[in-house]
């Protein structure tokens, strides 16, 4: 089994001195492929950004393959939520891609013929390669998505988050996308902000929920005391797959009616 | 213009002008993709702060000026490091402090007669030799920074977080790009003064940016573009006998309406087309 790659203990996050996450306790396994869910604003962002080190705690400890989130940044790949806030934004796709090979102060403007070639085996994983010479902007909201991964494919990761990737995906790509992450997944630890049970329950190896607390599932499912505790349906319902998961687990409401 | 040319004055106007577009180019493009236009205009009107100042203390132009701008922008970089696009109250008031430190010094100095308008709308027709000296190593050092970290400064302009997760010091590129900023800043108040500066500077990586695929380019067709209306304004304001710096600008403001036009034109055909 081996030590986790993440591992989080005790760990309190609060923004402008709202509580955003409460003594979160958390270990991810390698190769493992997490899902967290939970309602909006319950801090799944703020979880994976802890998580890269994007943000640091107020407490407690996080450890990202051994080590403090900031100092292997390098060899995890991010994929933010939004994705191409600037549409004018004058770069091709391959010059984002090449964005996930810059290191610190490279000193030089030219890219290598391995940061090349890293690049295109990332666009063509995607599925992009022939647009690489487009205009990011010009694309469609799922292309640009799947730039983004591209690029965090580029950097060539041992963990990979992925912040609510299938935002703009449609649902025809959605189920491709995640044929792609699961073929990822052989070398790639992956942890991902989803809504689509459908994919997490095909997919994922293991389920987080999230809401100011964290509670971890070591198995693809949703919990009674997940869907108490955390409120989880509510978002459940909201993303059009009530019916499986209500049927299942929500007991209150049985009782109630 | 060519007879023009036969007075110093005039080949120093073009030279000064010439090596303000290639500034104009490459700042204006970063300021643009990085909507730090607000930012760059505070920066251009408090450095009027710092022409007061070499005014009281006796110190040339492009020291007082380039001295209290860069402090200006270290400032204005540390307030804006958290949230580059949300700190417009505190560059406001920088702004104007900036200026109002400049009246009042230039107030405090005896006997001095301002010539204000010199500085408020550029004195191309009145660049020594020696600014034009000092102009060249600023284009310089700008030109050099730029090359060396341009990924760099691609990578944090486009998405800060990913850049910073890649090891980029985005810390230290937000003062550099605010330090680059000072610099030409000073340098274009030479050529169409401090109230045009933000003109020149945006003007042409607006019209660029929906040409280009890339930052790259859009800072060489940024700098062609400046050069263009540089050149073309003072040919203008030699020829008829007006302001050059406010000539320079308008001749920028023609460029930037047409395009609009020729976007709309364009746009407009398009949807015709896709509708028969």
């Amino acid at each position: 089994m081996g030590a986790p790659v993440i591992l989080l203990q005790n760990v309190w996050f609060s923004h402008n001195g709202e509580p955003v996450l409460e003594n979160v306790n958390l270990a991810i396994r390698k190769g493992d492929f997490t899902a967290l869910i939970g309602p909006n604003g319950g801090g799944k962002t703020t979880l994976i950004r802890l998580m890269v080190g994007l943000l640091k705690p107020d407490k407690g400890k996080i450890r990202v393959l051994g080590k403090p989130p900031r100092s292997v940044a390098t060899r995890l790949g991010y994929v933010p939520q939004n994705i191409g806030a600037n549409q004018r934004f004058p770069v091709s796709v391959l010059d984002v891609v090449l964005m996930g090979r810059l290191t610190t102060f490279r000193r030089w403007p030219r890219h290598s013929r391995k940061d090349k070639d890293a690049a295109r085996k990332a666009l063509e994983a995607m599925e992009m390669w022939e647009f690489r010479n487009r205009h990011v902007g010009e694309l469609s909201g799922g292309q640009q998505q799947r730039v983004m991964i591209a690029r965090a494919l580029a950097t060539e990761p041992e963990i990979l988050f992925l912040d609510e990737p299938t935002a703009s995906v449609d649902t025809k790509h959605q189920s491709e996308f995640y044929e792609i992450l699961r073929e990822l997944n052989r070398v790639v630890t992956i942890v991902i902000v989803c809504h689509e049970l459908m994919m997490i329950n095909a997919y994922v190896k293991s389920v987080a929920c999230v809401n100011r607390c964290v509670h971890y599932h070591g198995d693809a499912e949703v919990t009674q005391e997940m869907i108490d505790m955390y409120q989880c349906p509510v978002e459940l319902v909201a993303h059009g797959l009530p019916h499986r998961v209500l049927k299942e687990h929500n007991g209150d409401e049985r009782a109630s009616s | 213009m060519i007879e023009a040319l036969s007075y110093e004055f005039m080949r120093n106007a073009l030279a000064a002008g010439l090596l303000a577009s290639l500034t104009c180019g490459i700042i204006g493009s970063l300021v643009v993709v990085n909507r730090i236009v607000f930012i760059s205009g505070g920066i251009a009107h408090a450095a009027y702060g710092g022409i007061g100042l070499a005014i009281y203390l006796g110190l040339p132009f492009m020291v007082g000026a380039l001295g209290f701008s860069m402090i200006i922008a270290m400032i204005m970089a540390a307030v804006t490091l958290k949230a580059r696009h949300r700190s417009d109250t505190i560059i406001g008031v920088l702004w104007a402090v900036g200026m109002a430190v400049g009246v009042i010094l230039t107030d405090l100095t005896p006997g001095y007669n301002v010539d204000l308008m010199s500085y408020l709308f550029g004195s191309i027709l009145a660049v020594p030799q020696t600014d034009l000296w000092i102009m060249a190593v600023m284009s310089g050092v700008i030109l050099i920074l730029t090359v060396l970290f341009y990924h760099d400064f691609l990578a944090m302009s486009y998405d800060e977080d990913f850049a910073r997760l890649r090891g980029v010091p985005v810390a230290f590129f937000h003062f550099l790009l605010m330090g680059m900023i000072a610099l030409s800043v000073v340098m274009i108040i030479r050529v169409v003064g401090l109230i045009l500066v933000i003109a020149l500077l945006t003007i042409p990586p607006y019209i660029s940016e929906k040409y280009v695929p890339s930052l790259s380019r859009m800072m060489i067709l940024s700098t062609l573009l400046s050069a263009v209306f540089t050149v073309g304004g003072l040919w203008l304001s030699y020829s008829f006998n007006l302001t050059s710096g406010a000539m320079i600008i308008l001749v920028g403001g023609v460029a930037f309406f047409l395009s609009i036009f020729f976007d709309y034109g364009r746009s407009a055909i398009r949807t015709r087309k896709g509708a028969g």
